[in-house]
């Protein structure tokens, strides 16, 4: 039961019905980070998918890129209540990324430039619901969004879209990220509002 | 689990900035650097929330400060920050936050680089600091617009006369006093190797405040040769309504 605040009656607009619990509608595009944006030069980017010890996939940029891409439009929902509409990007999606790969695992774990990672289980990635994405806007992905390119998983908050991807490891079980293991949820869906573990 | 703060006292710090003081009986305790999220709700059930940093120092009184910056076009800072009276009593939610923080047991320099009123849990650290008498040496640069929007400036003045392990520079961006050294301007490469830690000496840094500020500073302190995973950062948007 919530306490009512004296003399508070809000700002409401006739968008919030369509937000995730605990959100407000922002039309910029603000940027999280835990640290300072890394600078990756495309020469040297690649991208792999291993397991174990074992490497499955390897790409560089030019033999990602080749790769088709598809055009996404998402809605975004960032831990810190900001939502964006309508968003355009372009990017290769995971189903096409595993293509050929076969697993017995569950779980994803991310890496980035600059040693970030987020969790995923596998089933969220697939289905056209995850994608490598490089392009924002009609423009190459700057690197404060996440440039070259980034995961883009908009049904779960945004930290679970990881900026500057290099890679993921496929793992049996399941096992917490960087701000999943700081206080944040495992899953992170924003539909039930799961921001905290625990809180 | 949302908690019930009561409000002990009300300071302005500046002409749009408040302090909050809330006395909550559950409040666990947090580490300087963290936040909170604070719920108001209205008559007819509707809520908003946000996040605000936390300034006081960890405490055993059960106290949490909180300051809050006027957003011209903000739904709950002007609330925040005009409404709320002492005795009234507010929701939040926390500590949250494991990484922009500053732990009393860090003994290495300490460097904090403030963008207006990204201060705020840097003074949460620089407070905690002191009242755990512990000697790890802080440098601030505190960037900020004028010098009425200097937040906390008699308390940070007193605490760098007295104990000269903590230093303290300002970049003011638009108006500086009339016998200031530099001229207004943005922090730059200059100002980062004349003022902060040299990078040799492993410095942790601390950054906050708004994106672009974060941006620049960061990769500053990055080109200087500081090592990028000791550069924790904590940024907000224009319409993040967080401090």
């Amino acid at each position: 039961m919530s306490i009512v605040s004296r003399g508070f009656s809000g700002r409401r607009s006739a968008t919030d019905a369509t937000l995730p619990p605990g959100q407000y509608l922002t039309t910029d595009f603000p940027v999280l980070s835990a640290g300072p944006t890394p600078h990756v030069p495309l020469d040297r980017w690649e991208f792999t998918i291993k397991e174990g010890t074992d490497v499955l996939r390897r790409w560089d940029w030019k033999s990602f890129r080749e790769l088709p891409a598809e055009t996404i439009t998402a809605d975004l929902h960032c831990v810190t209540r900001w939502s964006k509409l309508g968003t355009s990007w372009e990017g290769v999606p995971l189903d096409t990324i595993f293509a050929g790969v076969r697993t017995n695992s569950s779980y994803a774990m991310m890496h980035s430039y600059g040693d970030y990672t987020t969790n995923l289980p596998l089933v969220d990635l697939m289905k056209k619901q995850a994608w490598i994405a490089f392009r924002f806007d009609g423009k190459d992905l700057a690197p404060e969004h996440g440039g070259p390119a980034r995961l883009l998983v908009p049904h779960l908050y945004l930290w679970k879209s990881a900026k500057w991807v290099r890679g993921m490891t496929l793992m049996p079980e399941d096992k917490p990220g960087f701000w999943e293991g700081l206080g944040y949820h495992i899953y992170g869906d924003p539909w039930r509002e799961q921001r905290y573990s625990g809180a | 689990m949302w908690r019930v703060g009561k409000v002990v006292a009300l300071h302005d710090e500046t002409s749009t900035a408040r302090t909050i003081t809330l006395e909550v009986p559950d409040w666990p305790g947090h580490v300087a650097g963290q936040h909170v999220d604070v719920r108001l709700t209205a008559p007819d059930g509707y809520s908003a929330v946000r996040s605000y940093s936390i300034a006081s120092a960890p405490n055993h009184e059960s106290r949490v400060g909180i300051t809050v910056e006027r957003l011209s076009n903000g739904e709950v800072s002007p609330y925040l920050t005009q409404e709320v009276a002492v005795g009234d009593q507010l929701e939040l939610r926390g500590p949250i936050g494991g990484w922009f923080v500053w732990r009393t047991e860090q003994t290495e320099p300490v460097q904090l680089i403030a963008g207006g009123s990204g201060i705020v849990p840097l003074m949460s650290m620089i407070r905690s600091r002191v009242s755990a008498g512990t000697t790890a040496p802080f440098r601030l640069l505190y960037s900020v617009r004028e010098p009425g929007a200097i937040l906390y400036r008699d308390e940070l003045q007193a605490l760098s006369d007295r104990d000269h392990s903590v230093s303290l520079t300002y970049a003011f961006t638009r108006a500086a006093p009339k016998d200031w050294s530099r001229p207004p301007g943005r922090i730059d490469a200059a100002l980062i190797a004349k003022t902060t830690w040299p990078s040799n000496l492993g410095p942790t840094s601390y950054v906050c405040g708004p994106t672009p500020f974060v941006e620049s500073a960061a990769s500053l302190l990055s080109a200087s040769g500081n090592s990028p995973d000791k550069i924790r950062t904590e940024r907000f948007g224009p319409t993040g309504d967080r401090k």
